[in-house]
């Protein structure tokens, strides 16, 4: 089908190159980094409020990670080749330097978890018989040494780790917003702001998502959810939103107001293809109520019912998951559907369902990283302190009078 | 259970740090093989003696559509995509320009009847530029993009892995991945190539050949007899989105400002 075209656009401008599949992948990379981030605020700035999701945030972003380049995969036109960008890479593209990026920082997640689980492979492998045993003594490399004087190392290293796994986290992801960022030919990314907006709305998402799945994984394990934990993201994360929501707006207001030769088509294309998810989606269903939302958690949390707080904290949460999406939408889709010509604008990208780069297939790869988890779920004790803390009494449901969070 | 000794931990690790090494060696020398330069200039071609450059002169298009059939048939460009397009140019009395390229000028144009005042209209050949500061080049993750010693950019389709990094970095849009099978290479990085398996046996490119009126005109800026490349020397030219500072070595004679 040949996409009709609203004035005039280079006959090669007419096709969207970079499908839905380039909006899920800077979407689950984002999750990654904000994921870490969560992570990083109880292992290396000490937010002891969020001990329940330390491990958990940290094992998520893991699961996020391992699937970060399926979308990519499967948009290369010769995915075979796939390996050149880490054998032959090119030193001066932007793109060759994700394979660098991409392995130092699944290694720090690796080394991270490794060291965070450690103790408990070697008590499982210690307690099991057979394959199990056999499964979990290669998990522990064979090193048994559970020592004080070794644990003690251990939480050093994950310190150690956690601490360069931010500026890591950061730059994987701010480079993602780079290679939009840094291509002068197309004026809708062409913004040293690109990757610092990326940034800051990988951690909005990282945060969503981690209180989401939180709400999730206690209430499928029916553990107590901790009123302390979901305000500190809900704060964090609005925050971040403000930070986010700031940073685009800055962007559109400048474009704006300097006028230059790319405001006419960017301003026809925010008005007409993008009017829907960018000004409806984006900025008011997906800014502006979770702002309101969190804000009403975040100045009378502690006024409310805690079942009140979670279910706010997390209709903000699923709507800023709509939100970062519809900006990764709006900044991969968006900047194809007007022409380098600057004078024409092509009809609206519908990807198709079972098509190769379609939605199926965006589904499959967002499922996947819960897949993931529940695997790693039955060999990485995510939860261990809280289920330990919930058996001892120390924790229960806070609406029914029972004790707060104590570790 | 028996502790692990440093000694045992390293030798595991230097084993499979060995295998990893091994592993990627194996890939290296696959994709080695892979990577034979492409359209390797034949038989006593010295591609050190040659630079090429092009020029379009906007006044002498007639917009027939003949480059871009030549070119499709030449070089068997897939439909919907173009190496080479040519742009109508139809600007108001009071200003407004209209532009077209309908198929790409592949079959001419169609005569508009219009009740707007024209004040001028022209034709505008395009095509890749050739930039000596390409962008595409500097993209490419895998090295697949390159320009020639004498001054082509090229893709090696044995190498290009389809990412579209370039097709979104070129700000003239005159590369394309075609996904249909009835292409020699598909999902590869497709453009202008200058025809360099005719330039590099002396023939002109197709469009160049196909040009009834010589609108569009090869030059060999190292050659210093050459008259195209004295008329690119000595007349004023003017080369598409200068702003962007790639260099462009496609050169225009009379360019508009409406055109980008």
């Amino acid at each position: 089908m040949i996409p009709e075209v609203l004035g005039y656009a280079f006959p090669n401008d007419v096709h969207i190159l970079w499908s839905l599949m380039i909006v899920t992948y800077p979407y689950v990379t984002g999750l990654v980094a904000g994921a870490f981030i969560v992570s990083s605020l109880y292992h290396v700035f000490g937010r002891k409020e969020l001990w329940p999701i330390g491990r958990f945030s940290l094992v998520a972003s893991l699961a996020f990670m391992l699937v970060a380049t399926w979308p990519l995969l499967n948009h290369l036109g010769h995915p075979e080749r796939a390996f050149n960008i880490m054998i032959t890479p090119s030193p001066s593209s932007a793109m060759a330097g994700f394979g660098l990026a991409y392995n130092w920082y699944l290694m720090i997640l690796v080394l991270e978890v490794w060291f965070v689980f450690r103790k408990d492979i070697i008590l499982t492998a210690r307690r099991s018989r057979g394959l199990k045993r056999f499964l979990f003594s290669v998990l522990a490399l064979r090193t048994y040494d559970i020592s004080e004087e070794a644990l003690a190392t251990d939480h050093k290293i994950v310190t150690v780790l956690a601490a360069i796994g931010i500026p890591s986290a950061c730059f994987l992801h701010g480079y993602v917003g780079f290679l939009f960022g840094a291509l002068k030919a197309n004026p809708w990314w062409s913004t040293p702001l690109m990757p610092v907006i990326f940034l800051f709305s990988a951690v909005v998402s990282g945060i969503a998502a981690m209180i989401l799945m939180y709400l999730a994984a206690m209430g499928l394990k029916g553990l107590p959810v901790l009123r302390e934990t979901v305000a500190t993201m809900a704060r964090w994360l609005w925050l971040f939103m403000i930070l986010t929501v700031t940073l685009e707006l800055l962007e559109i207001i400048t474009l704006s107001y300097e006028s230059s030769e790319a405001w006419v088509i960017i301003r026809q294309l925010l008005t007409t293809r993008l009017s829907f998810s960018f000004f409806s989606l984006q900025l008011v269903f997906g800014s502006l109520i979770p702002f309101i939302l969190l804000m009403i958690v975040v100045l009378m949390g502690s006024q409310m019912k805690a079942r009140v707080q979670n279910i706010l904290a997390g209709a903000a949460s699923a709507i800023l998951l709509v939100q970062v999406f519809s900006m990764r939408w709006n900044v991969v889709i968006g900047g194809q559907l007007f022409s380098k010509s600057l004078r024409g604008l092509r009809s609206p990208y519908q990807p198709g369902f079972f098509e190769k780069e379609g939605i199926l297939p965006m589904l499959l790869i967002l499922v996947a990283p819960f897949v993931i988890l529940v695997i790693f779920e039955r060999v990485l004790p995510m939860f261990r302190a809280v289920e330990e803390a919930a058996a001892a009494g120390r924790i229960g449901d806070e609406d029914a009078g029972g004790a707060g969070a104590t570790n | 259970m028996t502790d692990f000794s440093r000694r045992q931990f390293l030798r595991t690790a230097a084993l499979a740090g060995g295998g990893c090494a091994v592993f990627l060696l194996l890939g290296e020398r696959r994709a080695g093989r892979a990577s034979v330069p492409p359209a390797s200039p034949a038989g006593d071609y010295d591609w050190t003696q040659h630079s090429y450059a092009y020029l379009i002169d906007t006044v002498a298009c007639i917009g027939c559509g003949m480059c871009v059939k030549a070119c499709k048939a030449e070089n068997r460009v897939p439909d919907g995509f173009f190496r080479t397009w040519i742009e109508r140019y139809e600007i108001s009395e009071d200003g407004e320009a209209a532009v077209d390229s309908p198929d790409g000028g592949l079959n001419g144009f169609e005569e508009n009847v219009s009740h707007v005042k024209i004040s001028k209209a022209f034709f505008v050949p395009k095509m890749c530029n050739h930039c000596a500061h390409s962008p595409c080049v500097q993209v490419c993750p895998v090295g697949a993009s390159y320009r020639t010693k004498d001054g082509v950019v090229l893709v090696d389709q044995e190498r290009c892995v389809g990412c579209g990094y370039c097709v979104q970095a070129c700000p003239y849009s005159s590369r394309f991945i075609p996904h249909e099978e009835d292409t020699p290479y598909p999902r590869t990085a497709q453009k202008c190539t200058l025809c360099y398996h005719r330039i590099t046996k002396g023939l002109k490119p197709a469009c160049v050949a196909a040009c009834p009126v010589g609108a569009r005109q090869l030059a060999d800026m190292k050659n210093p007899f050459d008259p195209v490349r004295k008329r690119i020397l000595t007349e004023r030219v003017q080369v598409l989105q200068p702003e962007l500072l790639t260099q462009p070595q496609c050169y225009y004679l009379a360019l508009d400002k409406e055109v980008r």
